[in-house]
């Protein structure tokens, strides 16, 4: 496959239909889930399925799937930032 | 845009579709035009931040009321932070001569995306209209304070709103020239302009450009929910209705502290490129100044929570962020000492681009210093929120960045106008302004130390003096910013065109196109074969180790 066939390759609309569909899914346990008492880990799991969202929104709808390594990079140092950031925050919430 | 007949005009004479004098600049998507903007709208703002800061000290020149009541202080020094941060120290670098010369450095014809350019110069503009409208608009002027603390800020009844809305539609334009900077530098660099052979101030607006993308949504979601606790009372920060106040500190203070080295990053970027110039010398550890930039952006981001250390975080979080603190200071140092050891045995030429890099060095060291003594927890205590963190504060942004604005300034004017401006007169403000500066914000620094608190209208006797002497440093600060800007403007005014391609004998590449640059900023596509600060004069002298050699 040439450099340029394969920047511009993108998923057929059945595969946006099918991710599209578990995301509602996703969306629905989120929903089921915090109607249920799971003390602490009501939180944690609800970030969880949001995670999952969010890598299937990345890789397929936003291309980053097929984009080159550069882009990928970038998106790791803004969610490495980001991990950063919540760890020294609860270094102060976590010890309090 | 790439018409034969456009090629070579000089992009002040360019004018487009646009035929009328105005809207061939304000709808241009030129990097250089957008550049222009920024910069004369910029100014206009700075002037207006000045003015607010004069009648501050001018209340402050003596105990009880002055000239005004507590009410308008406290919206004078609000505004004056809004203004001076928002609107002119936190975009200036990037947005006046990232703008401009980002593209020229690399050999580009433009920014990547020139129309999202010109949107945020539009967007730059509404949010500061509307931060100015909300000073007349029935409510009063915004009185938190720049920082917009909770729960005054939700409990206020000046118009706090249009301010935060202002703010994050600054924000907005911020994040966009940052998008656009980085783009540019990744894709449309000319032949053979490697990564480590692009000029300092592209490193150091890469470096900006990552912290603008990645800091500033957290603001803009911060004050938009400052907004709707206002508006819906939810609860989120305000400690009445269950909220945590701290909360707000930790999210402002991740976004402002990194913005502090938006600020601050680029105006060392520029000291880079004046010093080597100036000094006829290669600069000093080329990868150690390129890096060091990169480690402030990482390093200043993670040591937010040193402007909360009296608030009552967790011991082990404020341990945490003092040694950050501490570690941040090693890449400031290493810029420091590399400028240092460019001028060693230099061939200094005191012109004014090279005396603002000189006071840059000089009160940025000075800013520098007493940073760190505010980063050991305990003497943070004692200086907390006293006039020590303003003197601080404005020894790095003005005395830093405002220096190296104004060294960009002197520096690029003549590429940028082809203009010429008088030497004597810019020696004389900066002399000026060098002198001025210390006598107003030197004598802070005492009086912070001995007790006296920040934002305060009022105070004791005892304090008196410092702030009589900070006051007359004012009016010296005011007198040399005028004579700067006469001097501007008269040189803008001339009717002789300064045509002089490379009047410094600058080796990066805008010293290698016309005055102005054209349209499309070289005539010929330049290649790049080398280093951008490689002078002679750093070479040895063959004839001198030829004469040592037969002694």
């Amino acid at each position: 496959m040439s450099e340029q066939t394969k920047k511009h390759h993108s998923p057929s609309y059945s595969i946006y239909i099918f991710v599209w569909l578990f995301l509602l899914v996703l969306t629905g346990v989120t929903v089921a889930v915090a109607g249920i008492n799971l003390g602490k880990m009501t939180l944690a799991i609800a970030l969880l399925i949001a995670s999952i969202k969010s890598y299937f929104v990345l890789t397929i709808f936003m291309h980053l799937k097929f984009e080159d390594r550069m882009f990928r990079i970038f998106v790791f140092v803004a969610l490495f930032f980001l991990a950063i950031s919540l760890i020294l925050l609860f270094s102060d919430y976590s010890f309090q | 845009m790439s018409s034969d007949s456009s090629h070579n005009v000089s992009y002040l004479d360019y004018k487009g579709r646009w035929k009328g004098k105005i809207t061939s600049w304000i709808f241009s998507t030129d990097h250089k035009k957008i550049g222009v903007l920024y910069l004369f709208s910029m100014l206009i703002l700075f002037s207006i931040g000045v003015l607010f800061g004069f009648l501050m000290r001018l209340e402050l020149i003596a105990p009880g009321k002055t000239i005004m009541e507590p009410q308008m202080y406290n919206s004078i020094f609000t505004l004056h932070g809004i203004i001076m941060i928002f609107m002119f120290i936190i975009p200036g670098l990037p947005a006046i001569f990232g703008n401009f010369f980002l593209p020229l450095l690399i050999g580009a014809k433009d920014v990547a995306f020139p129309r999202l350019n010109l949107l945020s110069w539009w967007l730059f503009m509404f949010g500061s209209l509307l931060a100015i409208l909300s000073v007349f608009l029935p409510g009063g002027p915004v009185d938190t304070g720049w920082t917009f603390y909770v729960p005054y800020s939700v409990r206020s009844t000046t118009n706090v709103f249009p301010a935060l809305i202002a703010a994050f539609i600054l924000g907005f334009s911020s994040i966009l020239t940052g998008l656009n900077f980085i783009t540019t530098i990744h894709r449309m660099r000319v032949q053979g302009m490697t990564w480590f052979r692009m000029p300092l101030f592209v490193w150091s607006l890469y470096a900006t450009s990552w912290i603008q993308i990645l800091a500033t949504p957290i603001i803009g979601i911060t004050l938009l929910l400052v907004v709707m606790e206002r508006a819906f009372n939810i609860g989120i920060f305000d400690p009445s209705l269950g909220g945590d106040p701290v909360l707000f500190q930790h999210l402002f203070w991740i976004y402002s502290h990194p913005a502090v080295y938006v600020m601050i990053i680029p105006a060392m970027g520029i000291i880079s490129e004046i010093i080597p110039v100036f000094a006829r010398r290669t600069i000093f550890g080329y990868k150690f100044i390129a890096f060091s930039s990169i480690a402030i952006a990482l390093m200043g981001s993670l040591v937010w929570a040193h402007h909360m250390f009296t608030v009552g975080m967790s011991p082990t979080a404020m341990i945490i962020f003092s040694v950050l603190t501490f570690l941040v200071a090693i890449p400031s140092a290493i810029k420091v000492f590399n400028w240092v050891a460019t001028l060693y045995k230099g061939s200094i030429q005191l012109d004014p681009p090279m005396l603002y890099a000189l006071g840059f060095i000089f009160l940025f060291s000075i800013g520098g210093f007493t940073g760190l003594i505010q980063g050991a927890l305990s003497v943070n205590i004692h200086i907390h929120d006293t006039s020590f963190i303003v003197a601080h504060f404005h020894y790095v942004m003005f005395g830093g960045t405002g220096f190296g604005i104004f060294a960009a300034l002197h520096y690029w004017f003549p590429k940028m106008f082809a203009k010429s401006y008088n030497m004597k007169t810019a020696k004389f403000s900066f002399w000026t302004l060098f002198f001025g500066f210390n006598v107003l914000y030197f004598p802070m620094f005492v009086m912070g130390w001995l007790g006296m608190p920040r934002r305060y209208y009022d105070y004791l006797p005892e304090y008196h003096i410092y702030h009589f002497i900070s006051t007359i440093g004012s009016w010296i600060v005011v007198i040399a910013l005028v004579a700067m800007f006469a001097n501007f403007i008269v040189a803008l005014r001339k009717k002789e065109k300064f045509t002089e391609e490379n009047p410094w004998g600058g080796e990066t590449l805008e010293w290698k196109t016309s005055t102005p640059p054209p349209l499309e900023n070289f005539d010929i596509e330049p290649v790049v074969d080398s280093h951008p600060y490689e002078y002679k004069m750093n070479e040895p002298d063959q004839d001198l180790l030829k004469e040592e050699g037969t002694k």
